[in-house]
């Protein structure tokens, strides 16, 4: 743990600026070997100067670098911290220059670890930072925010309570035995409790969906016959809003064509088998092509056009895609009508921008962002915890599956256990050896 | 030089153990007691064993300790207990002699002959740079001896409570150890006060039998040892009796609560939870209509009977009108009127596994006086301080049990880890690895270590050879021969209640449903094996599964408990321990991470923490 890591801290090629963190005992003095400006090594902790990073002679951008000296930093190692332009050219050409110099690149979580080795962090909040810095919208942070306070804490703890109600009345039968006033568990009243647990475990996973929509982002696809005005719309969506640039390596998501922030949720419009090419290549692609994309798809626009009747290819995409997960946008409002307008359908254009706002309303009203934004954001947030979670969910069917094969009940309490420890291992209050290896691989490069 | 190898304080069911054991490895052994009539006294209830208990006998026997044999010389009656639960919870008890049981022990003992049995009161030990070098009696006599190993049960300052009266005495009006505990004190060690208690005694011809529901033994012949064929008579088992309080009674304790030594604040000592006395339970579970009581006989030798489940403190005029509310004892006699008994003992936390003292070398404890309750915890602890002493006269590694090898492993784990609040009984819920820990298995689990260390002779380790090679050998048979199963057989299991179908079945197939059995397949082979083959097999095919599943958690388990931490750790140096953790790690000084974990107040937090700091310090380079 002796020598100085470094790694970019933000997204590459997100924002304006990009953040290179450097950590270790020998960070200034291998700072102060690119960049020409103040003496780092006369700095006082936690100031922030301005001057060039140079490669020799060439000059490769203007940075503000912020020095925070031992302890008092997160990793309480000395830390510089090196403000770029982004772009990835310029990130990456700084971060050579600093590995060229005697850095070595962070791995996954390191500066977390760090901080964690150093003492500065306990376990669960290296876990919640962990979701926080990967949060990619508001919501995702306001969720993470909210399992910090431990809601789901209260949750997990409720059903384990239960759990641990059924294991001691189990023991209280075999320790006791010959005690007949106490109730005596039998498969019978064991089984319906058992799959009550599991429902509210299957609950809680069912949410975590709802949570990875929170995380990962919600995808959207624009599908419709060529020429009828998808890339418009979708060149006027991400205009409007400020757009994200996509290929974030590392991400889950598929080839995304951009992203949106709407009401705090990152919307991901994903590639309909190239909606965004010239309007002659797509004309090859039928609807099998884009029924991938609409099968990853949260919620589909079908747009039509209003200056003509419906094609069988129109018709095709209406059955195909169920009304719970589509919007049907009518483009080229400018021109004559010549569609017999479905029911809940939206109209407007793109010429003049008629009725595209309410597109954008319509969306939020479809996938009731508004209701999940008031929602408690209760979630089961990561993928360690939807793991164990499911392991709970197993053992738990584990066993109502040999009660009903008839095992006895202190046997088949072993499995009820399990779950008692898996959903332990959530909150923390069951210590597993692997955990922090699990958790620390999980950490995202950089923080 | 010393006049003896071991001095063992105390002739109850620790001392006895720890006595027999320790001779038994050619330590030349002293067993001290106050009085000689009392070696294994059963001063509470008369039955040895019980749900988990009764497979702690089995382990004592399985390591050569007596409790298990001298339980089947002398019990007029024995049961095998959750018979219709699954393998892993059923344990045996069996109701000792009184008169018996102590006179059998006795028996065994003086046939070591490396071991004397004294009477004689301890008042002190002698001790030279905190390592104890012997023991200081009442009348200064002193006799020294390599090792020490108290166990003096509950005669530590102890007092008997009756209501208000408050007399300082043990069990059976015996004077209590007045000044062990204080010059306990003195060399460092933390005293405990802790409280445990006694039901009414009852004469025989004074209880209407008519009115109460009779409680048998098996009728299939059980034993503790695995040495000794079953020497009694089924048929002429003493029966046993169940009765219940009612409102009545309620309402006599309920008027009289303030007059107990309990509720009337006379107590200062900590009660057992798992064995409350009967104004306890009417206060803590004040709906409850009625509890249940049982009549035991204490001896067929006298005639008097152990009203179990009554246990109290209350003055003896509640203590007869309590009695009489009871249906069946309304003209009952007191022979011995309930009493609660209050009596130092040392935090076992100042325990090593091996329990040793920590603080003062060569000085070993076991039993009552490390805080538990019980004669099996007793006699289970006693073994294992007797075996260890003597391991460490010869210079050889101390024996811990694991808690996946024996339910005394357990036990001895949870009180130098956790230490005690109130007084330890052991019950199965407290063994996690529960189903590794099966009353069936103790020798298969055991009885090599005891080999290993010359507890168990070259005769009993054939014997235990022999099962385990005719285990294989069944399991063997039963996977490669098949059951034709034509219409006839098929008629047979529906018969039985079996749904079967016609083809070739392998018996291991068969045996594995939860249904089928030796005894119901011997009509189609034959099995030539012992009976406890048979149920190893049986158990094997039928919960292979789950047995499976806990051996990997064993194993994990076991992992944990490879990392060590080192004695000259500095908790002090661990970054961001809470400091409730941090005051327990630096009393109990666990020996590994596994152990860590199971201190209470010490979190998985603390536990990564500490495991982070030891990569950090004694292992970086790894």
């Amino acid at each position: 743990m002796n020598d100085t890591i470094c790694a970019i801290s933000t997204s590459l090629g997100v924002g304006a600026i990009s953040i290179i963190r450097v950590s270790g005992n020998k960070a200034i003095e291998i700072v102060s070997k690119l960049f020409k400006g103040a003496n780092l090594f006369n700095a006082k902790s936690h100031t922030i100067h301005y001057g060039f990073i140079y490669n020799k002679k060439e000059k490769i951008d203007e940075v503000l670098v912020s020095i925070m000296l031992a302890p008092k930093t997160y990793t309480t190692e000395d830390i510089v911290e090196i403000n770029l332009h982004g772009g990835i050219n310029t990130t990456t050409k700084v971060l050579e220059l600093l590995l060229e110099n005697g850095c070595r690149i962070a791995e996954p979580g390191e500066f977390t670890k760090r901080a964690f080795l150093n003492g500065r962090i306990d376990l669960t909040q290296a876990e919640s930072v962990n979701d926080l810095i990967n949060a990619k919208s508001d919501m995702a942070r306001k969720m993470a925010l909210n399992n910090l306070d431990g809601n789901l804490n209260q949750e997990i703890k409720k059903i384990r309570h239960e759990v641990v109600d059924i294991m001691s009345n189990i023991e209280v039968n075999i320790d006791y035995p010959e005690y007949e006033d106490i109730e005596i568990v039998t498969t019978e009243i064991l089984l319906p409790k058992l799959t009550n647990i599991v429902a509210s475990i299957k609950r809680l996973l069912n949410d975590s969906k709802n949570c990875q929509l929170v995380k990962d982002g919600i995808n959207i696809a624009i599908v419709g016959k060529p020429n009828v005005g998808k890339s418009s719309i979708l060149n006027f969506l991400l205009n409007e809003e400020k757009a994200i640039v996509t290929d974030i390596p590392g991400t889950t998501r598929d080839i995304v064509e951009g992203s949106i922030t709407l009401n705090g949720f990152l919307i991901n419009f994903i590639d309909t088998a190239g909606i965004r090419d010239t309007e002659d290549v797509v004309e090859k692609i039928g609807v099998e092509k884009s029924k991938k994309a609409m099968e990853k798809a949260d919620l589909i626009i079908i747009v039509l056009n209003n200056n003509e009747s419906l094609t069988d290819y129109d018709k095709e995409l209406m059955e195909t895609v169920p009304k719970e997960k589509r919007i049907i946008f009518i483009n080229k409002s400018d021109l004559k009508q010549r569609l017999e307008l479905p029911d809940h359908c939206i109209i407007g254009n793109t010429v003049n921008r008629d009725g595209l706002d309410k597109l954008k309303d319509g969306i939020i009203k479809k996938l009731q962002l508004e209701e999940i934004l008031n929602k408690d954001m209760t979630y089961v947030s990561n993928l360690r915890q939807i793991d164990l979670l499911k392991k709970a969910k197993n053992s738990l069917e584990n066993a109502i599956a040999n009660l009903e094969n008839s095992m006895p009940i202190d046997i088949v309490e072993i499995d009820i256990m399990n779950a008692w420890n898996f959903l332990g291992e959530i909150t923390g209050e069951t210590y597993k050896d692997e955990l922090l290896n699990a958790l620390f691989s999980n950490f995202c490069l950089g923080k | 030089m010393f006049m003896y190898d071991i001095i063992i304080v105390g002739g109850g069911h620790a001392g006895c153990e720890a006595a027999n054991i320790s001779a038994k490895m050619g330590m030349k052994t002293l067993l001290l007691t106050m009085n000689l009539k009392n070696i294994a006294d059963m001063p509470c209830n008369p039955s040895i064993g019980g749900t988990a208990k009764g497979i702690i006998v089995r382990e004592i026997d399985a390591l050569g300790g007596l409790m298990g044999i001298v339980a089947d010389k002398s019990h007029f009656q024995i049961k095998m207990l959750n018979n219709s639960k699954g393998p892993a919870v059923r344990s045996l008890r069996c109701q000792a002699d009184k008169v018996l049981y102590p006179q059998i022990m006795l028996e065994y003992l003086r046939k070591n002959n490396n071991l004397e049995i004294k009477e004689g009161m301890v008042e002190n030990l002698i001790i030279e740079d905190n390592i104890a070098k012997g023991v200081i009696l009442e009348d200064g006599k002193k006799i020294t001896s390599k090792i020490v190993v108290l166990t003096t049960g509950t005669y530590l300052k102890a007092n008997i409570l009756i209501g208000d009266i408050n007399k300082e005495e043990g069990p059976h009006q015996e004077k209590r150890s007045n000044y062990l505990s204080d010059n306990l004190k003195k060399l460092g060690i933390k005293i405990l006060r802790l409280k445990t208690g006694t039901p009414p005694r009852i004469k025989k011809n004074s209880i209407d039998f008519t009115k109460m529901h009779e409680e048998l033994g098996d009728d299939t012949y059980l034993t503790f040892s695995y040495d000794i064929k079953p020497i009694y008579d089924i048929s002429k088992q003493q029966k046993c009796y169940l009765l219940y309080t009612n409102e009545n009674t309620h309402e006599i304790i309920k008027k009289h609560l303030k007059e107990s030594a309990m509720y009337g604040g006379y107590a200062k000592g900590i009660g057992p939870r798992y064995c409350p006395s009967i104004e306890d339970k009417i206060v803590r579970f004040a709906d409850k209509e009625r509890h249940q009581l049982f009549l035991e006989p204490e001896s067929v030798h006298y005639d008097e009977w152990y009203l179990q489940g009554f246990s109290t403190s209350m003055p003896i005029n509640v203590q007869e009108e309590m009695v009489h509310s009871l249906e069946g004892l309304e003209k009952a006699i007191i022979s011995k009127y309930a009493y609660a008994i209050e009596y130092d003992a040392i935090d076992p936390i100042q325990l090593k596994p091996n329990l040793e003292n920590k603080i003062i070398q060569n000085l070993f404890t076991a039993g009552q006086i490390n805080g538990t309750s019980g004669y099996e915890e007793a006699a289970g602890q006693g073994l294992l301080a007797g075996i260890n002493a003597a391991l460490k006269i010869k210079n050889k590694k101390p024996l811990i049990l694991k808690r996946n090898e024996a339910y005394i492993g357990v036990l001895i784990d949870d009180l130098v880890t956790k230490g005690v609040t109130d007084p330890y009984r052991m019950l199965t819920s407290r063994a996690e690895f529960r189903l590794l820990l099966r009353h069936d298995n103790a020798d298969l689990r055991l009885r090599e270590i005891g080999y290993k260390i010359g507890t168990i002779n070259e005769e009993q380790y054939k014997k235990l050879c022999k099962k385990r090679a005719d285990i294989d050998k069944l399991l063997k048979e039963v996977k490669e021969n098949n059951l034709l199963i034509n219409d006839d057989i098929v008629k047979i299991f529906k018969n039985n209640g079996y749904d079967i179908n016609k083809g070739s079945i392998s018996y291991e197939g068969l045996l594995k449903r939860p249904e089928i059995t030796f005894s119901f397949l011997k009509q189609f082979r034959s099995f030539e094996y012992e009976k406890d083959v048979l149920e190893q097999v049986e158990i094997e095919l039928k919960y292979g599964g789950y047995i499976k599943k806990a051996q990997k958690e064993a194993e994990k388990l076991q992992k944990i408990e490879a990392k060590q931490i080192p004695d000259d750790i500095d908790y002090k140096k661990v970054k961001n321990l809470a400091s409730e953790a941090r005051q327990k790690l630096e009393m109990v000084r666990p020996k590994t991470i596994a152990q860590a974990t199971r201190i209470s107040g010490v979190n998985p937090v603390d536990i990564s923490l500490l495991a982070i700091y030891l990569k950090k310090e004694y292992n970086e380079h790894e």
